[in-house]
C-alpha cells in the first residue's frame, strides 16, 4: 500500500502547485455561533434538563424519580455500573434485579442499564459518555433504557466548550436523545438499534 | 429532439413515487431553514465560514495528509491509503482475513457504495451487512440508495413490509413501528457475531486524529461497541483542521441533513478502545482513498471536494425532487452528483456528460449549501467540458444553436426577427415546428412577446440630454 500512499501524495502535489496562492485558514470565535435571543434559565443542570426533554429524552433530578420511572413500564431487570451502585442501591426497592457485571450473551435480558457520563452540553441536551468514565458500552447502548448519571458540575455551555475541554480518551461519544430513524416514509420510530428510552440522572451532591 | 436522460426518467417515474420524494424532501428543507434561522443570528455567514475551512483544508492536503496520517499512527490506528476503489476493496479483504474474519458489520457510507464494497467481499466469501435501516433495505431489496441521507426515500412502507416477509423477518406488517423492531431483532444478533465493524468517517480532525462518525440510529455505535475490529473508509478530502472547528461542522451537518440541532450519536475515535473498556475494538484502520478524488483537485472543479455529504442540495432541487434519485445513475444523486459523479468517472465522463444539464442553473443548491459551494459555476464548467469533449450527451436535449448564431451576427436580420416575433403571441406553441421548442413548451406558457422593447427604451435615452434631470423609465 506504501505504493499507493506514493502515488497519492504526488497527485495531490502536482494537483496543488499550480495554485498562485492557497485558500488561508479562517480563524473564528465562538461568538459566531451565538444562539440567537438569550436562554431562560442560568442553572447548567436546568438549561440541560430543558433541551433533553426537546429532544426526547427523560431528564430526571432524583433517584426516586428514576425509580418511579423505571417501575412503571415494569422495567425491573437491568445493569448498573458497579462504582455507581452502592450510591443508588437505598432507593431502588425489592423486585429489582439490577446486576453490576454485564454479559454479553444475553443483551436482550437486561431493560436497563446505568452507566457514568462524563459530561453534558446544555446547548442540546446531550450526555457526553467515554471509554474512561462509563464502565460498559455495550450496557449503554444495547438495553431499550440507558440511565446516564451526570455530575451538575460536568455540564458543559455548548458544543464549542465541550470539544474544547474534550478528555483524553480514544473514544468519547455525545448521545442526544433516544436512538432513532425516519428512514421509513419520513416517520419518526425510537428506539433503532439503541435504547428507546434516553434518561439522564442528576448526581447527588 | 429527444429529452434529456434525466427528463425521460422522470417521465417515466410513478407519480406516488414522485409526491413521496417531493414531500419528503420539501418537509426536510423547509425544517432545516427555520432551524437555522431560529438558532443562530447569521446562520448565512457560518456557512461561508465553513466552506473557507474546507476550501483550505483541500488546498492544502499536501501538508495535512502526511499530518493526519502521523497522528492517527501516534493513536494506535494503523494507515492505508487506496488510489482506486479496487485496491481499498482489497484493502478491506486484507485487513479482514489477517483476522480471520468472515463477517462484517457495515455503518452507512456512501464511499463503501462508491467502491462497491458489499459486492466485493461477498465475492471473496464475506458476509458483509448493512445496519442503517434504510441501507438494510436497500441491501435485502438489491435496490440501490437514491438519496445521500434517506437511502430509501423512494420506498414506500408497503414495500418494505412485502420484502421484510420475502426475507423471512415476520409475515407482513406495514406499520413503521413493527419494521423497526424486527430490524432491531435481527441486527443486535449480526453484532454480536461480527468480526470487525466497518464505518464511514464524516470528518478527521487534523489536530487530534479522531474520526468523528455521526448517526441517529446508534448503529455504528453497536458496530464499534459489538465488534473487536474497527475499519474505517475515509476520503482523503474528509479532514477539518482543529477539533474546535467541529462544533461549527456538527451544528451545520445536523441541521443541513436532517434538521436536528446534532445528531443522536456523535462519536469521536482516537484509536483502539482504552484498556480497561471492555467492549470495543482493539484494532483499528483506517483506509485513506483517493478514486478520482485527485483528479477533481487537479481541476477547475475542486470546490466540490468541500462537500460534507448532508443532501440539503438534493432536498432543495426541483429537477431532484422531480426526478428522484436514480434518475442521476450514479451513487451521489442530485446537484452534488451532477457534478461529483462525472468527475469522479474518470474516463467514463462522457456517460454522464448530461447530468450536469440536470439542472435549472436556479441556484438554490448553493444557498443552501452548509460549505457554500457554488455548484451552478461548477455544473457550468462541466457542460462546457463536455461540449469542447464532444461528449454526444453534453447536447442531448439541446436545440442546435447556428439559427441563434446566424440572427445574433446581423443587425438587419436581427430586427427584422425582433419585429416578426410579435407573431408567436398568435401561434399556439405546440404547432412549431421545431421539436425542440415544442418538448420545452409541453409544460411552459411563453410569455407575451416584448421583443425589441429595450433597444426602444435605449433610443429614447440617447435623445434625452444626461445630466439634466430627465428620468429613465
Amino acid at each position: 500500500m506504501s505504493a499507493a500512499r506514493a502515488q497519492i501524495l504526488s497527485r495531490v502535489h502536482a494537483a496543488l502547485s499550480p495554485l498562485p496562492q492557497r485558500a488561508s485558514l479562517p480563524a473564528w470565535d465562538r461568538e459566531l455561533l451565538g444562539r440567537r435571543g438569550t436562554p431562560q434559565a442560568t442553572d447548567p443542570w436546568t438549561l440541560f434538563a430543558e433541551r433533553m426533554k426537546a429532544v426526547n429524552g427523560l431528564p430526571c433530578a432524583t433517584v426516586e424519580e428514576l425509580v418511579a420511572l423505571l417501575e412503571g413500564p415494569g422495567w425491573r431487570h437491568g445493569y448498573c455500573d458497579p462504582v455507581l451502585w452502592p450510591g443508588l442501591r437505598p432507593a431502588f426497592p425489592a423486585g429489582f434485579v439490577v446486576e453490576t457485571e454485564f454479559d454479553r450473551m444475553r443483551i436482550d435480558d437486561y431493560q436497563f442499564g446505568i452507566t457514568a457520563a462524563t459530561g453534558a452540553i446544555a446547548e442540546t441536551g446531550t450526555l457526553i459518555l467515554s471509554d474512561g468514565g462509563s464502565s460498559r458500552r455495550l450496557a449503554a447502548l444495547a438495553p431499550w433504557v440507558h440511565v446516564a448519571v451526570v455530575r451538575r458540575e460536568d455540564i458543559f455551555a455548548d458544543l464549542h466548550a465541550a470539544l474544547a475541554a474534550m478528555p483524553v480518551d480514544p473514544n468519547v461519544i455525545w448521545v442526544t436523545g433516544p436512538s432513532k430513524t425516519a428512514d421509513v416514509e419520513g416517520i419518526l420510530i425510537e428506539g433503532v438499534h439503541g435504547p428507546g428510552v434516553q434518561i439522564a440522572l442528576l448526581a447527588a451532591t | 429532439m429527444a429529452l434529456q436522460p434525466i427528463d425521460q426518467f422522470a417521465a417515466r417515474l410513478p407519480a406516488a413515487q414522485r409526491e413521496s420524494v417531493r414531500q419528503a424532501t420539501k418537509g426536510t428543507h423547509e425544517k432545516r431553514t427555520q432551524l437555522l434561522l431560529d438558532r443562530f443570528a447569521d446562520g448565512d455567514g457560518l456557512r461561508r465560514l465553513a466552506g473557507q475551512i474546507k476550501q483550505h483544508v483541500i488546498e492544502n492536503l499536501d501538508t495535512y495528509l502526511p499530518q493526519v496520517e502521523a497522528r492517527l499512527q501516534a493513536n494506535g490506528a494503523r494507515v492505508h491509503w487506496a488510489a482506486t476503489g479496487e485496491e481499498a476493496c482489497a484493502a478491506v479483504l486484507g485487513i479482514l482475513k489477517a483476522r480471520g474474519a468472515t463477517k462484517l458489520v457495515k455503518a452507512k457510507t456512501m464511499v463503501s457504495e462508491e467502491i462497491g464494497l458489499a459486492d466485493y467481499l461477498e465475492r471473496h466469501g464475506i458476509e458483509s451487512l448493512e445496519t442503517d435501516l434504510g441501507e438494510f433495505i436497500v441491501q435485502i431489496d438489491h435496490d440501490h440508495p437514491s438519496h445521500i441521507v434517506r437511502p430509501i426515500i423512494h420506498k414506500t412502507r408497503g414495500e418494505i413490509a412485502r420484502s421484510f416477509e420475502r426475507e423471512g423477518l415476520g409475515a407482513y406488517d406495514d406499520d413503521p413501528q413493527v419494521i423497526t423492531q424486527r430490524a432491531r431483532r435481527y441486527l443486535r444478533k449480526k453484532y454480536l457475531e461480527a468480526g470487525a465493524g466497518l464505518t464511514g468517517a464524516n470528518f478527521v480532525s487534523i489536530e487530534s486524529g479522531r474520526l468523528v462518525v455521526v448517526t441517529n440510529e446508534g448503529n455504528s455505535r453497536f458496530c464499534l461497541a459489538a465488534s473487536k475490529c474497527h475499519i474505517a473508509l475515509v476520503g482523503i478530502e474528509k479532514l477539518v483542521p482543529r477539533d474546535c472547528d467541529l462544533a461549527l461542522f456538527l451544528s451545520l451537518l445536523a441541521r443541513s441533513a436532517t434538521a436536528q440541532p446534532l445528531t443522536v450519536y456523535t462519536e469521536f475515535i482516537a484509536g483502539p478502545k482504552s484498556p480497561a473498556q471492555p467492549d470495543g475494538p482493539e484494532e483499528m484502520h483506517v483506509v485513506f482513498l483517493d478514486n478520482g478524488r485527485t483528479e477533481v483537485l487537479a481541476s477547475e472543479c475542486r470546490d466540490i471536494l468541500r462537500c460534507i455529504r448532508c443532501g440539503a442540495c438534493l432536498n432543495v432541487c426541483p429537477v431532484y425532487r422531480q426526478a428522484g434519485g436514480h434518475a442521476y445513475r450514479s451513487v451521489y444523486p442530485g446537484p452534488v452528483g451532477a457534478v461529483l459523479s462525472p468527475m469522479l468517472a474518470g474516463g467514463r465522463f462522457p456517460e454522464f456528460a448530461d447530468l450536469p444539464k440536470a439542472s435549472s442553473l436556479c441556484g438554490a443548491c448553493q444557498e443552501v449549501c452548509p460549505v457554500d459551494i457554488p455548484i451552478p459555476d461548477l455544473l457550468l464548467r462541466l457542460r462546457d467540458r463536455g461540449k469542447r469533449e464532444g461528449a454526444a450527451l453534453a447536447s442531448a436535449g439541446t436545440p442546435p444553436m447556428g439559427a441563434w448564431a446566424l440572427l445574433a451576427s446581423r443587425p438587419a436580420l436581427w430586427r427584422a426577427a425582433l419585429a416578426a416575433g410579435k407573431l408567436i403571441d398568435h401561434v399556439p406553441t405546440r404547432l412549431l415546428p421545431v421539436p425542440a421548442l415544442q418538448a420545452w413548451s409541453a409544460e411552459r406558457t411563453l410569455p407575451a412577446w416584448r421583443g425589441g422593447t429595450f433597444r426602444a427604451w435605449w433610443r429614447r435615452r440617447g435623445r434625452r440630454r444626461p445630466g439634466n434631470g430627465a428620468q429613465v423609465p
